[in-house]
């Protein structure tokens, strides 16, 4: 049984597995940094469709496909999926995973959703409700502009604290295995608002609720900063980075050393025209299939903290003169 | 948390950074300025061919607009504009990108409720305002010159 440790935080005392994990991502992403590791790299970002939802449907859709392959779990075996995207009525979601016959609830996180999926799914999998659960996520740069943004073709100039929007989606299997990385405690955080308005500044929108949250499991659970290898967060950027550690730092927290952003870590700032970094729920999804969990799987990392960042806002809300909510879960993963 | 908005605001500000304008203002200028060239050179140009001057700036008003579109469907205009800003976006070049590109971008959801409809989506304010602002120009001229005799 989970034990309760707060409001917010709760330790999984059987804890469940991250059975097998899949990333695509788009050209963009591929050219990345982490470019050889995500598991298919999609030169054609329509993935063969001809709308830009289409796309992101099917993106997500080759993601979960390609997980359940590479675990070869038939769909009869998954209990549960909890899938997530940044499109009005989680479209990309419903659309992309209609025909996999597979119980499903729908989650909007704004950028969050990785997270919030993740501690759903391994939920119910300790709490012995599935005994295989799949969470996945996507975004899509050309979904997310005609969305929260301007059309492709305009010829407009984005603020230097403006994030560009991942093109990939991360799919995990959560269930239970000794051998496999562990979630062993999740926090869910709380809605945070500071008051920023800029809708091209999401990182200082979402520094303050990341800061919450990890502060909240720090003091629920006892534990030190040194007993980790690395705080992830999802995609704060260089501002939303700069600001979480300023307002750790006040608190007399300091997580400079091992904190990675993967807004940070997907783009070449150098070389790809990002501005802040990246940002969309598919952002930390890829990194965290690509890049963190075969990290946590060959025994390069031992234990980190994945704490997945969300603006919860929509262009009408904000047009309206509202401030941006932020939001952040946290899960803790170990090697085994 | 232990921080008051504006504390906030006051971190923000300073983790934030600005446009460079010691880069994008001299570009605006330059590329603004080629395009009033561009402008000018087929003024001269339809001139030399025989239209009188209302015919030749409306000419040219239209080789600027079918150029702009011509441009935005090849995917190049906003890669000029990403670094122009202003320079391409105060001539007409501006006006005419704000109204292909969502035509461009919004086909997808069918010709009337897609393209007809969110064809005005940017340009459609500068529409309300530059025709009222115009309007009330024009109601003003007219009590004045009533008034003045």
């Amino acid at each position: 049984m989970a034990t309760r440790l707060s409001q917010s935080t709760i330790r999984l005392d059987k804890p469940p597995a991250i059975l097998e994990h899949a990333s695509i991502v788009g050209k963009k992403e591929g050219d990345g940094p982490l470019g050889q590791e995500f598991d298919a790299v999609n030169e054609d970002t329509t993935f063969g469709e001809k709308t830009w939802e289409k796309s992101e449907s099917r993106l997500q859709s080759n993601a979960v496909n390609m997980l359940l392959d590479k675990s070869r779990t038939a769909t009869s075996d998954v209990d549960v999926m909890f899938a997530g995207d940044l499109l009005n009525q989680c479209i990309g979601s419903t659309y992309g995973l209609r025909e996999l016959d597979i119980p499903f609830l729908g989650l909007f996180g704004a950028c969050s959703t990785m997270a919030e999926s993740l501690i759903s799914a391994s939920l119910f999998v300790e709490g012995g409700l599935a005994s295989k659960a799949v969470a996945v996520t996507s975004s899509h740069f050309c979904t997310a502009e005609r969305q929260f943004r301007f059309p492709l073709e305009y010829g407009g100039v984005r603020t230097p604290t403006s994030q560009w929007t991942v093109t990939g989606s991360g799919a995990v299997l959560v269930g239970c295995d000794e051998n496999k990385p562990k979630i062993r405690a999740v926090t869910i955080g709380k809605i945070v608002d500071l008051g920023i308005t800029d809708a091209n500044n999401m990182g200082a929108a979402m520094a303050p609720a990341a800061c919450s949250t990890i502060k909240t499991y720090f003091h629920d659970t006892r534990e030190h900063i040194e007993n980790f290898d690395a705080i992830i967060t999802g995609d704060l950027g260089k501002v939303g980075s700069r600001l979480l550690c300023e307002l750790l730092e006040r608190d007399g927290i300091n997580i400079r050393d091992k904190h990675l952003d993967c807004g940070c870590l997907i783009y070449d700032f150098d070389q790809q025209d990002v501005h802040a970094g990246g940002s969309g729920c598919g952002c930390c999804a890829s990194v965290l299939c690509a890049h963190f969990l075969p990290k946590l799987e060959r025994g390069e990392l031992k234990r980190v903290l994945f704490c997945a960042t969300g603006a919860l806002m929509s262009p009408t809300i904000v047009q309206q003169g509202e401030s941006i909510p932020g939001i952040c879960h946290l899960a803790e993963i170990t090697e085994n | 948390m232990n921080l008051t908005k504006q504390e906030y605001e006051k971190l923000n500000q300073k983790a934030s950074k600005n446009t460079k304008s010691y880069i994008t203002l001299p570009m605006a200028f330059l590329v603004g300025g080629l395009i009033c060239t561009l402008g000018q050179a087929l003024m001269d140009l339809y001139s030399t061919l025989g239209f009188n001057e209302k015919d030749a700036g409306m000419l040219v008003s239209a080789s600027l607009i079918f150029l702009t579109a011509l441009f935005t469907g090849l995917s190049l205009f906003n890669v000029l504009a990403k670094h122009a800003g202003a320079g391409t976006l105060v001539p007409i070049t501006g006006f005419a990108n704000a109204m292909v590109s969502p035509a461009l971008e919004f086909k997808s959801e069918g010709f009337i409720l897609g393209l007809g409809a969110k064809m005005f989506i940017i340009a459609g304010p500068v529409l309300v305002y530059g025709i009222s602002a115009s309007i009330i120009y024009g109601i003003i001229l007219y009590l004045v010159q009533v008034f003045a005799g």
